[in-house]
């Protein structure tokens, strides 16, 4: 028999998941508001459909139902702000990849640090957790 | 008899498909992390296992925003590899065990674990970046593979007690498999990675080798992790780890440890695999 464990309360769960530094978790909120973004980004991984893209980024956007915030974000490349318009990063890959990007590079344009930056904090052990674990506790 | 004869818990990040792919595998970046996986490609190549279990996570790739199963099997006869964007990377089509697949989907549904099927289905890195690591470049995979496809990517994701649980009812149902097959499963994902927004590259060596420890047990407190200390602690990709639980529930209460190797970084993320085997 497998002990009784109390089973979450999904308000609670949800408002846990809002207190992580610099972290947008991929909640069904954002999973619904983000849905014709990632759905986008996801048509990108088809050849022809990365070449209709190249060609005329602005065109093949304007054939998806994306908000113009959304558009603009996605010209720029502004992962942060697609993540808050509900961009999951598995589906944002499909646009680094499409760009040539390779996928740390693309990632540390969400930080604060140039790439070389970044890519020197991972060789010497990556972030620490230490005081980016809880926004209210401050741990 | 079919039985599960030993449990690998693997990372799957991308980059080391393409390491392996573009021959990078001895160069300074890599070569540690390839070494650490040497003695496992040595002993995979010894146990030959006629089929793998193999627990991943779809990168969106079979899967997009519109279905979201949080357990999907494959049930097909082979799969190919999927274009991530760069064209599918160069490795043989997976070959599916559609018979032992049936059955498993068949016992865990009776079991209570309510499975998704999936017939046809290209298969990403998750999967094929292990594959190459436990068996290098063969022209052929050396193994049948069902892929068994976890959501760890919207949330709510499946708890680690569900992920166990679903690993102890995969047990049962090779073992109630009347051929006589050598199955392994192999968990992947993880270990620590964090791959959005400010907090991004967040690694915790300390945290990921505590998990390992756990996962060498002979306990369960595993199960009972929830997902924000994974978040807090590893990153909110290190939820991964949760797929880990069901190699490990499928292994029984005592196992033993062949192999355990971890690594910072790779990308943006801590290798890390381990080799286990029923006591």
């Amino acid at each position: 028999m497998t002990p009784e464990t109390p089973k979450q309360n999904i308000h609670e769960y949800l408002a846990e998941l809002d207190d992580i530094p610099g972290t947008r978790i991929y909640t069904a909120a954002r999973a619904r508001k983000g849905y014709w973004i990632n759905q986008f980004a996801m048509s990108l991984m088809k050849a022809e459909n990365r070449a209709r893209f190249k060609a005329d980024e602005r065109a093949y956007l304007d054939e998806w139902n994306i908000s113009e915030a959304a558009k603009q974000a996605l010209l720029a490349r502004d992962y942060n702000t697609l993540l808050d318009l509900g961009g999951n990063v598995y589906f944002l890959s499909k646009l680094f990849s499409s760009d040539g990007l390779p996928f740390a590079e693309a990632v540390s344009t969400m930080t604060d640090m140039t790439w070389p930056e970044y890519r020197q904090m991972m060789l010497d052990g990556g972030r620490s957790p230490q005081g980016n674990r809880s926004i209210k506790g401050g741990y | 008899m079919a039985r599960i004869t030993a449990g690998v818990g693997s990372s799957h990040v991308p980059l080391l498909g393409v390491a392996v792919d573009q021959g990078k595998w001895q160069d300074d970046y890599f070569g540690p992390i390839f070494k650490g996986y040497e003695w496992t490609r040595e002993w995979e190549a010894r146990e030959k296992p006629d089929v793998v279990i193999l627990v991943y996570n779809d990168h969106a790739s079979a899967f997009d925003a519109n279905i979201i199963p949080t357990f999907a099997i494959g049930c097909g006869e082979h799969y190919k590899s999927a274009d991530e964007g760069w064209g599918p990377r160069p490795v043989p089509d997976v070959e599916g065990h559609a018979d032992l697949a049936w059955h498993i989907a068949q016992s865990l549904i009776l079991d209570d674990f309510d499975m998704t099927i999936i017939n046809e289905m290209d298969v990403d890195h998750g999967l094929t970046v292990p594959l190459s690591m436990m068996f290098g470049q063969p022209e052929k995979w050396p193994c049948k593979v069902v892929p068994l496809a976890v959501n760890v990517v919207t949330y709510p994701v499946p708890s680690g007690n569900r992920c166990w649980a679903l690993g102890e009812a995969i047990k049962r149902a090779v073992e109630s498999f009347p051929e006589d097959l050598n199955v392994q499963i192999w968990g992947t994902g993880g270990m620590s990675h964090q791959l959005q927004g400010p907090r991004a590259g967040l690694l915790n060596r300390e945290w990921d080798n505590k998990f390992l420890d756990m996962l060498e047990a002979d306990n369960d407190d595993l199960r009972w992790i929830p997902h924000i200390e994974y978040l807090r602690e590893t990153g909110s990709e290190g939820i991964e780890m949760v797929m880990w639980l069901i190699m490990r529930g499928a292994l029984g209460t005592k196992v033993n440890r062949l192999n355990r190797h971890y690594h910072i970084p790779c990308s943006n993320t801590a290798i890390g695999h381990i080799v286990l085997v029923p006591d």
